[in-house]
């Protein structure tokens, strides 16, 4: 299975020193090319475009994965990239691959020209799936420079790109990079919750204060529940979000994104406050996972982006048009 | 790993599409003429001519055998129906708790002569139940239950006091959860079973109504006094009341009920904003939006699990909780957007509606399990306790 693949091989490169280096900047080569030689960026593709053919199931699964481990590589990006890639006809991406929409680029007798903001290890990328209105650019490596550095809360790059090309070929858009991308962070915003629930049941079932393990308080059992209650909710927003892609429904996937970034925060500050100081410390390993879930919840469309979509669809639909719509996500 | 798995629910079918624009139109026709603030007692809405003619088009007892009056449909196309009526705010008290949990608990430990007596009438749509399992000193104790059975003979002898018994002054039955064994600590659950009492034709049994702070009449306390229940109107094994009740409660949790009490509210607010440019609006509405449908996705997963036969209290616990915390901010969500007095007495449907709702949501975590006693449930399915 892939996911049991996905598993061994983070066990054997991606120890806590491993996600430290990552974590000032330090690009991990053998861990790409492991994740390389696996196919994982083929992953979302069908059969006839190269990829697994995996069920929907086992999509989710090795994406959650990506995020329960906290990969610091853009390897879900890659992953979406190639997906847009393939469904236009585009090559696909030769290493790792970032994904963005950036309608503020200007075309000009053949070449493409503009900032593209934030890119996951921009300077690391082979080429961008990039979106300018209704087509859709594979972007070479040679196409941009790096114009300003940018760091995310999980201390990784997101550096902004000056784009300048000669346009050689480009392709109708299949779907907006923005879904793409919203949908594959729900997915490892959920992977991330999975993780955090487990840190918590751990140490507070390990941790003994007045005689007994913190998880004997009712207290702290109610909190338990209640970062259960909003794993569930992302676990089942990412499925609803990737439905939702695959049948071109942008409503669907704004109503899973935002309940997963919800979840996201929502879970960081109870896994936190239940580990107690130590879960504000480097040390701890709670710390990858909380700095991630607050990284990847404001990413490919902020929360205010997805949640105008569609509530002015909640709006345009009216009181009575309102379940309608709500049956239809 | 310790979460606690939900199962991807199907995409829906032809059938179940078809289904759910064919009870569209059942319930606009039945419904013509509701106001809004009608529609926004939700489920504490009772009228027995809607659940007939619910009865009558085949929308109860769905999954049930066709030999009890059943229709042997799936476990979805009954959520359809289910989920539907609750978003048209049907008034569904007169069906509602006897094809969500007493028909299902009698065709799980009924025998035959229980199941040919009453659960044709349920699903026609005629007979109504209610649940009698609180009591003055046993609310999320369940336990520690105190009215008593005694066998004499073919009848049992029934004294003790429910409560919180909600529709027991319209409904014709009631499953009463009680004591039959010794009573001593080592049988606090196993020496409990459940009894089916005819509440329109038993001796001994008085019903008296309990107001709550809206000032509505749904909750009764019902007093048993040496009360006479024929012997086979024991429901199950004596003594496996408290099993029998874990299961009803599976059917009690986990659906849509659980999150769209307040839903007249939300087409209400939305209805009021229409037609403004509003950031504001558009967020909070996009938010809610959201959390419905991941909501409505959760319950549907229950859904699949109960049609396989899997146990799923836990998720149910999850759904209930998780969905009572979403339905009880409505009011809050209104008043966040729109400055308007809530008026239970007011003709305009706004100020009605938003009343009906403020005085009824701090029902929603309480009923059917605290969310105290839902959040204990979950942190053992954790492993904590």
């Amino acid at each position: 299975m892939l996911a049991d693949m996905i598993e061994r091989l983070l066990e054997r490169h991606l120890d806590d020193s491993a996600q430290a280096r990552a974590r000032s900047g330090e690009w991990l080569p053998e861990l790409w090319a492991e994740f390389e030689e696996m196919g994982l960026p083929l992953a979302l593709l069908s059969e006839e475009q190269g990829g697994f053919g995996l069920d929907p199931a086992d999509q989710g699964e090795a994406l959650r994965l990506l995020g329960r481990h906290a990969v610091p590589l853009p390897v879900a990006e890659t992953m979406g990239a190639n997906r847009l890639l393939a469904a236009a006809g585009l090559p696909l991406a030769e290493g790792a691959a970032g994904l963005a929409r950036a309608d503020a680029l200007t075309l000009t007798e053949g070449r493409l020209t503009g900032p593209v903001a934030r890119i996951a290890w921009g300077d690391k990328l082979d080429c961008l799936a990039l979106a300018v209105g209704d087509r859709l650019y594979r972007v070479p490596r040679a196409g941009w420079q790096v114009a300003e550095a940018g760091m995310a809360l999980n201390f990784q790059p997101r550096p902004t790109l000056q784009i300048d090309w000669a346009v050689d070929v480009s392709a109708p858009l299949p779907h907006c990079p923005l879904a793409e991308g919203a949908t594959l962070r729900a997915f490892q915003i959920a992977g991330a919750l999975e993780a955090a629930l487990d840190l918590t049941l751990e140490h507070t079932g390990t941790r003994v204060q007045f005689g007994k393990p913190l998880s004997k308080f009712q207290a702290v059992q109610h909190e338990l529940a209640k970062l259960a209650g909003e794993l569930a909710c992302a676990t089942a927003a990412a499925d609803l979000a990737a439905e939702a892609l695959a049948r071109g429904d942008l409503l669907g996937v704004a109503a899973g994104s935002l309940r997963a970034r919800e979840a996201a925060g929502t879970g960081a500050s109870i896994a936190t406050q239940m580990h107690g100081a130590i879960g504000f410390t480097r040390e701890h390993r709670l710390q990858l996972f909380t700095t991630s879930l607050w990284t990847w919840r404001d990413e490919f469309g902020g929360q205010v982006f997805w949640a105008k979509l569609l509530g002015q669809a909640a709006l345009d639909a009216g009181g009575t048009g309102y379940w309608p719509m709500v049956t239809a996500l | 790993m310790s979460s606690i798995a939900f199962p991807r629910p199907p995409a829906d079918t032809e059938a179940v599409l078809a289904l759910r624009t064919e009870f569209r139109a059942f319930l606009d026709k039945e419904l013509a003429g509701h106001s809004p603030r009608a529609r926004s007692d939700n489920w504490y809405g009772f009228d027995r001519g809607f659940s007939r003619a619910m009865g009558q088009a085949g929308y109860l007892g769905m999954i049930w055998p066709k030999q009890y009056g059943g229709h042997e449909r799936s476990a979805y196309e009954r959520y359809v129906v289910v989920e539907e009526t609750l978003a048209a705010g049907a008034p569904v008290g007169a069906h509602w708790i006897a094809d969500r949990q007493s028909g299902p608990s009698i065709i799980k430990f009924g025998t035959e002569e229980q199941k040919a007596l009453l659960l044709p009438g349920i699903a026609a749509g005629e007979l109504a139940f209610c649940i009698g399992m609180s009591e003055p000193d046993s609310g999320s104790d369940l336990a520690a239950t105190r009215t008593r059975a005694v066998r004499d003979g073919d009848i049992y002898r029934v004294t003790g006091t429910k409560v919180w018994t909600s529709f027991a002054h319209e409904a014709d039955w009631v499953i009463l959860f009680c004591r039959t064994g010794s009573g001593g600590p080592a049988d606090r659950q196993q020496g409990t079973s459940q009894l089916l009492v005819d509440l329109k034709n038993t001796p001994g049994l008085t019903i008296k109504p309990i107001i709550d702070l809206a000032g509505q009449h749904h909750f009764n306390e019902m007093h048993f006094e040496d009360a006479i229940v024929p012997a086979n109107m024991l429901l199950g094994e004596e003594g496996n009341g408290w099993n029998q009740v874990m299961s009803e409660l599976a059917f009690e949790r986990s659906g849509p009920e659980r999150f769209l009490s307040s839903i007249e509210l939300l087409y209400q607010v939305i209805e009021a904003l229409k037609g403004i440019d509003s950031d504001a609006a558009q967020i909070t509405l996009g938010r809610v939006t959201a959390r419905l449908a991941v909501l409505r996705r959760l319950s549907r997963s229950v859904t699949a699990m109960l049609q396989s036969g899997q146990d799923a209290g836990l998720q149910a616990a999850i759904v209930k909780d998780v969905g009572a915390v979403f339905e009880q901010a409505m009011p809050d969500v209104a008043r966040e957007l729109i400055d308007a007095e809530p008026d239970p007495a007011a003709a305009a449907a706004y100020a009605s509606v938003l009343a009906n709702i403020t005085l009824n949501a701090p029902s929603w975590s309480l009923r059917g399990g605290t969310r105290e006693i839902l959040r204990g449930i979950i942190a053992r399915g954790l492993g904590t306790r």
